[in-house]
């Protein structure tokens, strides 16, 4: 399920505005990579375009490539949609669809494209998807109540469980606990050590100590002024890059001193 | 990190009054002790002794000196609102008593507003009721001259009126909302349509039967009258408020829902269909009967397009169809001999349109509860 992303010189334009600029970077399979930097400077930009969710935006469109297994993302024929049903998302605030019951949220991806399934075999999706989101013991006796009855933490591991239900090859979370407490993001924590073994996981976060706890690599990014485009400044092992990076500028903003 | 700059202005400005130049008023602008502020308050009934004295003062002005009615409601308003905030004054100080003069005002603005509402109900059901009986519901007025009869034909005829200018208006309606909120953007043609549907919520409805009457008049010649040719009348009115509601409920559907949509895999339509449409259901569900309530009483474009007959038609593609607006305004603009029979048929004719319209109104309450996400 596990594959590897390759993105060359990748620049990112919202309109005329170019928002992030020549990334190259190599995202290894079965690992977390993690994504830090101070607001603004284009991370969640950068994460968004290897789904193409930043094409949402009006105007927004990217130069350079995303390789996935071998497979250009912004190729001639491409369509955006097939590339989403490979590369899942979770989101900064959980977002469990309103209308639907806790089931029906993990089906939502196949029950919204019209997939027939059989009883048993969604009663099996939804139980597998609950139980890699570590929620299926909270909420095996209220499957058919509404996802938004949930708390904060378990919504956003219901939206876990909806993004993995669909078997995706890439898991991208934007700052994924940052509205929730400690508890609860110690517990989604502990479910992205435990995806890495099947999933590939990039991830943007603010909390340093999140990234130095989950990831295997972390990219930082920076910018060096308003309207200037973001960069990636620095790309390493998640060690190397909190105890010795090799850019001034990371070594500041990793120990504190920036700004 | 933006906390600290948004303060920065206030604390410029405390510094700026309390600056060392004035250190006078500073001494000046100490605040009370919590001792010197302590007021009492007026009891609980206050306000109620306070209508009552206006009640009290208007009646006694029309006994006593047979003033005119609203002269002396409005002396009687103007003494109990003095009385109320001079007896605040006393009792609970300056700032109170501000509180208390403008609490009476709003007080007053409302009860104003409420007073023709209220007039309006009470006189169509004081004066409907006479009729309002079986035969009203179950007969037409075929073969009728004088007492008896009833609107059946009419009721029926602005049931199937308003239903069929609601299955036009609706889907327009919605996917013109559809395509402004969810395609358009801001591009040239949205903003156009946008106009276009700010002016067509102003139009008077006389230029919807206009406009339906030479419409039909350009195909089908002169001298037609239909039903179907007051539904499309009623559409022009309907379309822009469906529109106008659909619009808001869509806006207000989190763009994050659509993105997790998207994120997905779920294609644009398909989210618009099973994520967006169900989550606005319950608004877009109100909104539509709220706008079918709103037509469902226009005359003017129906007096010009459907006509009036005294007997049942139930098709909208021949012929005459009598509506309950219509039929009213016939039966008070041309009585018979005597005419209590025919003013009381039009009474109650409103009367019936008035339940219709808050039968419709509480339905878009149930109906929005019954659709709303639940949490539980």
């Amino acid at each position: 399920m596990s594959r590897q992303i390759d993105v060359s010189d990748l620049d990112i334009y919202y309109g005329s505005f170019l928002a992030v600029e020549k990334v190259t970077m190599e995202i290894k399979p079965r690992s977390i990579t993690a994504l830090i930097g101070p607001s603004g400077c284009g991370k969640s930009t950068f994460l968004r375009s290897l789904n193409r969710m930043h094409e949402v935006i009006p105007g927004a469109r990217v130069e350079g490539k995303v390789v996935l297994d071998g497979q250009d993302l912004y190729g001639p024929g491409v369509d955006p949609v097939a590339v989403r049903r490979s590369v899942g998302m979770v989101f900064q605030n959980p977002n469990p669809f309103p209308t639907m019951s806790i089931y029906d949220n993990v089906l939502a991806g196949m029950r919204l494209n019209n997939k027939r399934m059989k009883r048993a075999d969604a009663d099996e999706v939804v139980e597998q998807s609950l139980r890699g989101a570590n929620l299926w013991n909270e909420v095996k006796d209220r499957l058919d109540r509404p996802g938004a009855g949930l708390s904060g933490g378990q919504q956003q591991r219901l939206c876990i469980a909806r993004a993995i239900a669909v078997q995706p090859q890439v898991l991208l979370m934007d700052e994924p606990c940052s509205a929730l407490d400690p508890i609860s993001t110690l517990a989604i924590e502990d479910l992205m050590g435990e995806l890495k073994k099947e999933y590939t996981i990039v991830i943007v976060t603010h909390n340093m100590q999140q990234a130095s706890r989950v990831s295997d690599r972390t990219g930082f990014f920076n910018i060096e002024g308003t309207g200037k485009p973001g960069k990636l400044v620095e790309m390493d092992a998640t060690d190397t890059i909190f105890s010795n990076p090799s850019v001034k500028a990371t070594e500041d903003y990793v120990s504190g001193r920036f700004g | 990190m933006s906390t600290p700059s948004t303060r920065e202005p206030a604390q410029r400005d405390e510094e700026h009054q309390h600056g060392p130049g004035d250190a006078g008023a500073l001494s000046k602008h100490q605040p009370p002790s919590l001792a010197d502020s302590m007021h009492g308050s007026l009891p609980r009934w206050a306000g109620a002794a306070a209508a009552g004295l206006a009640v009290l003062v208007a009646a006694a002005l029309l006994a006593v000196t047979g003033l005119h009615v609203a002269l002396a409601v409005i002396v009687g308003v103007v003494v109990g609102v003095a009385a109320f905030v001079i007896a605040s004054r006393a009792v609970e100080g300056e700032r109170a008593a501000t509180d208390r003069f403008v609490t009476a005002l709003v007080t007053v603005a409302f009860v104003v507003a409420l007073l023709p509402l209220l007039s309006v109900v009470w006189t169509t059901v004081s004066r409907g009721a006479a009729r309002f009986d079986v035969a009203f519901f179950t007969q037409s007025m075929s073969g009728i001259v004088g007492e008896g009869g009833g609107a059946y034909h009419a009721i029926m005829g602005t049931l199937i009126i308003t239903g069929l200018a609601t299955l036009i208006s609706v889907p327009i309606g919605t996917m013109t909302a559809i395509y402004l909120v969810e395609y358009g953007g801001d591009n040239k043609l949205s903003k156009v349509v946008t106009f276009l549907v700010d002016v067509m919520t102003g139009i008077p409805s006389i230029v919807a039967g206009l406009f339906s009457l030479a419409l039909f008049t350009l195909i089908f010649g002169p001298g037609l009258r239909l039903g179907i040719m007051g539904a499309i009348a009623l559409s022009v009115l309907m379309i822009p408020i469906v529109v106008r509601a659909v619009e808001e409920m869509l806006r207000i559907v989190p763009a994050r829902l659509r993105e997790s949509a998207y994120a997905l895999g779920v294609p644009k339509w398909r989210t618009i269909v099973k994520v967006v449409l169900p989550t606005a259901a319950s608004g877009i569900a109100s909104g539509i009967v709220i706008a079918i309530a709103r037509v469902m009483g226009e005359t003017a474009p129906l007096l010009v397009t459907v006509g009036l007959t005294s007997a049942t038609n139930f098709n909208p593609f021949d012929g005459r169809m009598p509506v309950l607006p219509v039929f009213a305004y016939y039966q008070i603009i041309t009585p018979g001999i005597p005419p209590q029979a025919f003013i009381d048929r039009a009474w109650t004719s409103a009367l019936v349109l008035i339940l219709f319209v808050m039968v419709l109104n509480v339905a878009a309450r149930v109906l929005a509860k019954a659709l709303a996400p639940k949490t539980r």
